[in-house]
């Protein structure tokens, strides 16, 4: 199992969801983060004064995936989340130790899997 | 005593009262979020403390007596303020004198509310509330006595202040002035930024004192005529062009019209306003609020360059927009407006009163930065002004209140 993390800009978060959806990706988690990097912050004029603000807000996505899934689901949010301009972001992939899906106890490709049902929902 | 009168200082009284929240709010949608508590507590205590200071000794204090310098105590713990003969030596009231206790205590109340924006993020709650209360019963009802009762030498000088120019804003500015050179500057001012938490906040404040103002300076003319309509009018003309007048030369200045220059511009002009509503008509309030706007955005850059952290602007916005309307009363008023003023240079009453309007401005300046200057010295040297370094970086939520404005994780 890979996690594939994700910087993204906020307004591309819709495009790369909906696209990973459309790959049959079952779940991922958003997390509001800032954080800066080559593409530099903006300022902000306050009665006047001006702050530079150089932590810029993105959008985090996590995603655990197959390992076999993991270079399709790179391409994905890569191509849904490019705008061409810089602070487009970043792609990572760690690797995943144990997953365990909290309901049933399911672990690893079970857990992520969209073939996984419970026995009561296959009832 | 007249019924529609009592009518309108009442309904006065209420809008006055619910400035103070608007302050709270336009304050407190400035500051960080750790500190928004902190900062819509003193607002709210000061209706709590000075509503009772008020009733117990400060209403006397102002409008008591004969003495042209301080009041008296003839109407403490609300003595002798029903019956036959009941009034404020030299006062002639169409309406209740508890109606007008009431009104004034409102002003009493959001007067040392306005120094809490200069004070914010660092000062501790209890040396607020001693000092709110302290400069109330001695600074606050001295000066109201002075310019307000007829009994007071600046009134009898002939000195004009129709809401409360000197007796609220120049008096709170300089306050404020006071308190902050013995506070000292917020932790990493002015190198770390420090912008507002919340500006939806700031404007729904800024809609309130708006809004709150009309009871100010309408509800001044103490009954329900021509002349409470005149300065109705001019409250709105001056807000109104101070807020195009800020943004005008801030869009020239910083690049952008912003909303907190639309909120700040607004109540520059109600600042500067204040003083002259009663006195001048015409397009006078316009000319009035267009110089507030401009004047106060240029006093931003003093605390720059002196050095001193008044964090939300109180000085430029308060002490200077009420030096700038009270002088400029003395240029504008127009006794065919208001029998009981006077004409002003522009009216061809040469410039005695112009010098009237400075020498108030000057004593008020004077006598409130040093008074204040002098209590807060003695607080700061028994209870203490400021947090420790510690409870500033958590903020005022925690360490002086044991609370939280925005529990996000909490559902």
């Amino acid at each position: 199992m890979k996690l594939v993390t994700a910087i993204v800009k906020p307004h591309k978060l819709d495009d790369v969801k909906d696209a990973l959806k459309g790959v049959g990706v079952q779940g991922v988690t958003v997390t509001e983060a800032r954080g800066f990097g080559r593409q530099g912050g903006h300022t902000e004029t306050y009665r006047g004064a001006e702050y530079k603000i150089d932590l810029v807000p993105k959008a985090r996505m996590d995603v655990v995936v197959e390992d076999s899934q993991v270079d399709q689901i790179i391409d994905v949010i890569a191509e849904a989340a490019r705008t061409g301009k810089i602070g487009d972001g970043k792609v990572w992939v760690t690797p995943v130790e144990r997953i365990i899906r909290i309901r049933t106890g399911e672990q690893g490709a079970d857990a992520v899997c969209p073939r996984a049902k419970s026995a009561a929902e296959r009832r | 005593m007249d019924s529609g009168n009592t009518a309108w200082v009442l309904a006065a009284a209420a809008l006055v009262a619910f400035m103070t929240p608007g302050l709270a709010f336009f304050y407190g949608g400035m500051v960080r979020a750790k500190h928004v508590l902190g900062m819509l507590m003193q607002n709210f205590f000061a209706l709590g403390i000075i509503s009772v200071v008020w009733a117990v000794v400060g209403f006397s204090l102002a409008f008591g007596g004969t003495n042209k310098w301080v009041g008296s105590f003839d109407f403490a713990f609300l003595k002798d303020l029903t019956g036959e003969g009941a009034g404020v030596p030299g006062l002639t009231l169409t309406i209740p004198l508890i109606a007008f206790l009431a009104y004034q205590m409102m002003f009493g109340v959001i007067t040392p509310a306005l120094v809490s924006g200069a004070t914010a993020d660092r000062l501790k709650f209890a040396a607020y509330a001693v000092f709110i209360a302290v400069w109330s019963v001695l600074v606050y009802s001295t000066v109201a006595h002075w310019v307000f009762s007829p009994q007071g030498w600046l009134f009898k000088r002939g000195a004009l202040d129709f809401a409360g120019g000197a007796v609220v804003h120049i008096n709170a500015g300089a306050a404020a002035l006071a308190l902050v050179l013995l506070l000292g500057k917020r932790r990493g001012w002015p190198s770390e930024a420090m912008p507002p938490h919340s500006l939806p906040l700031t404007l729904l404040g800024t809609g309130i004192l708006w809004f709150g103002w009309f009871g100010f300076n309408a509800g001044s003319a103490l009954a329900a005529d021509g002349l409470a309509a005149q300065a109705f009018l001019n409250t709105h003309l001056a807000a109104a062009a101070a807020m195009l007048g800020w943004l005008a030369i801030e869009k020239l200045m910083a690049g952008h019209a912003t909303t907190l220059g639309a909120a700040s511009g607004a109540v520059a002009g109600l600042v500067a306003i204040t003083p002259c509503a009663g006195f001048v008509g015409g397009m006078a309030p316009i000319y009035i609020g267009l110089a507030a706007g401009v004047v106060c955005y240029l006093a931003l850059k003093i605390k720059f360059w002196v050095g001193f952290d008044d964090s939300l602007d109180v000085v430029a916005v308060h002490l200077v927009g009420g030096l700038l309307g009270s002088i400029l009363l003395g240029l504008f008023a127009d006794a065919g407006v208001n029998a009981a003023g006077r004409d002003g240079v522009f009216l061809g009453g040469g410039w005695d009163l112009f010098g009237d309007q400075v020498v108030a401005c000057v004593a008020v300046l004077v006598f409130s930065f040093g008074a204040s200057w002098i209590i807060g010295k003695v607080i700061d040297l028994t209870i203490g002004l400021r947090v420790t370094d510690e409870d500033e970086v958590i903020g005022l939520d925690q360490s002086q209140h044991a609370e939280n404005a925005y529990n996000r994780l909490e559902v």
